[in-house]
């Protein structure tokens, strides 16, 4: 069994309970797509691109009032100690669909009829609470393709490791933990639009793991909020049309 | 004039609480007023509005665009528009209301690769664009440069009453077309050329500066002396 927390109260890469890895995004690293974003949040690395809206292929997949949100998320053969085959597998099928249905209600696709908008995620090295990532990154991505938005969404995990409750785990604190509890919210709007629980907790515990993750979201959104405004205004006055 | 307020705005962000009237890019939560697009926020006795810096084109009636015929059929020419829908140019708009298939071919008029200026004379969110080249200066663009910017930036890039695209136009000898879907043509001498492209580029990234206009009048004028 490994000690997840040390006498001291500090986690195994020395982080208190109460904080975040280390977090950067990049706005607009991808020439050729719509949008795009880079994040790390501690050793995870992800890419998101966006396409579109753009016509729908197959055609019959077209809806006559919205658009079509795809998501796809990947990780590379190298984003683990071991080779993971390139296909996409049962786990990654299921994580493209709970990141597009997390994104969903934050995007305005009224706006696009007959058309289609995909998100690839591309997971370049991999350390638990990739989804998180990979749905903050999609938001940012999103935003600089210009597509309509009702909010942006922030996602962060919350769990139970050595019977306490911590923020942000690692891949060993999700392994080796007692419950994760990756959440997304839209942060300005007050909503939660991905909720997933896996291991057991006390209803007490729950909701200081619940009350933690929303304001690690918030600190989340900051930085998602300071890569766009640097992208996109840098420094200067606010000019006129 | 009133008093305008401007704010930079990412998505989701609070632009302001009250009675205001929405008028784009924003939506209204209960009294709070949200961006829905990154860009500059007005906030004005007229209401609230966000100029937003990126964004597909999205066609409105009116609007003039430049295409380029990617297919055909017996009846009408689909055009690529720089937009998340195909256009469709009817042959009827072109070649008379009399027209038949039997009579005039479509290719010999406009072939696979043509750009053509055209205007968006229906749409809705329903149907495709519908093009029209009846109209002074339409039609197929015979020579030019094409500079393809962010459809977002194109009012920008034609200033106040045209005013940037006269500065560029009189500093390079050259005639901009401009279509809303953010492709522009250059026709004119080709040192004309390469400066009118290095001014659009720079109307491209610096769109939400105050110091635009001045930006662009020393690039133009400093080039001129070399």
């Amino acid at each position: 069994m490994v000690e997840l927390i040390n006498e001291k109260g500090l986690r195994i890469d020395g982080r208190g309970v109460d904080e975040l890895r280390p977090l950067r995004i990049e706005v607009g690293v991808l020439k050729n797509a719509d949008g795009s974003s880079y994040i790390e949040m501690g050793k995870n690395k992800i890419v998101a691109a966006v396409y579109g809206p753009k016509e729908v292929h197959p055609k019959h997949l077209a809806l006559p009032d919205r658009s079509v949100l795809r998501c796809r998320y990947h990780m590379a053969p190298f984003s683990v100690d071991v080779r993971k085959p390139p296909q996409p597998s049962r786990r990654e099928i299921e994580i493209s669909k709970v990141i597009r249905e997390a994104l969903e209600p934050a995007l305005i696709l009224e706006e696009y009829p007959r058309t289609a908008i995909n998100i690839y995620l591309e997971v370049l090295q991999a350390d638990g609470g990739s989804r998180c990532a990979g749905i903050t990154a999609s938001a940012v991505a999103l935003a600089d393709a210009g597509i309509s938005m009702r909010d942006m969404v922030v996602a962060c995990a919350a769990g139970k490791i050595s019977g306490q409750v911590v923020i942000d785990l690692d891949d060993t604190e999700d392994k080796e933990g007692d419950a994760d509890l990756p959440i997304a919210i839209m942060p300005n709007l007050n909503q939660v639009t991905l909720f997933q629980l896996d291991g057991i907790m006390a209803p007490e515990e729950f909701e200081k793991a619940f009350n933690m993750a929303v304001s690690a979201c918030h600190q989340i959104y900051e930085v998602q909020r300071e890569a766009l405004i640097d992208k996109y205004f840098g420094k200067g006055e606010a000019g006129e049309e | 004039m009133s008093e305008v307020k401007r704010k930079y705005v990412t998505p989701g962000e609070l632009i302001a609480t009250g009675n205001y009237k929405p008028i784009s890019n924003v939506i209204k939560v209960k009294d709070n007023f949200y961006a829905i697009k990154i860009g500059l926020a007005e906030i004005s006795h007229e209401g609230i509005r966000v100029i937003p810096l990126s964004g597909p084109y999205i066609p409105k009636v009116d609007d003039l665009v430049i295409g380029k015929i990617v297919d055909y059929s017996a009846f009408s020419w689909e055009v690529d528009i720089n937009s998340c829908f195909f256009a469709y140019l009817p042959a009827q708009s072109v070649f008379g209301r009399n027209f038949s298939p039997d009579r005039e071919s479509l290719p010999e008029r406009f072939s696979i690769g043509d750009l053509i200026y055209a205007k968006v004379v229906t749409y809705d969110r329903t149907r495709n664009p519908i093009l029209s080249i009846s109209g002074h200066g339409l039609g197929q663009i015979p020579k030019g440069e094409m500079v393809k910017i962010g459809p977002a930036k194109v009012p920008r890039l034609i200033g106040k009453k045209g005013s940037m695209i006269k500065t560029i136009e009189s500093a390079t000898n050259c005639r901009l077309i401009i279509g809303q879907n953010g492709i522009i043509l250059i026709v004119g001498p080709p040192d004309g050329v390469l400066l009118a492209t290095q001014a659009i580029r720079m109307v491209e990234s610096e769109a939400h500066l105050a110091s635009l206009v001045k930006d662009i009048q020393s690039l133009l004028s400093g080039s001129r002396e070399v």
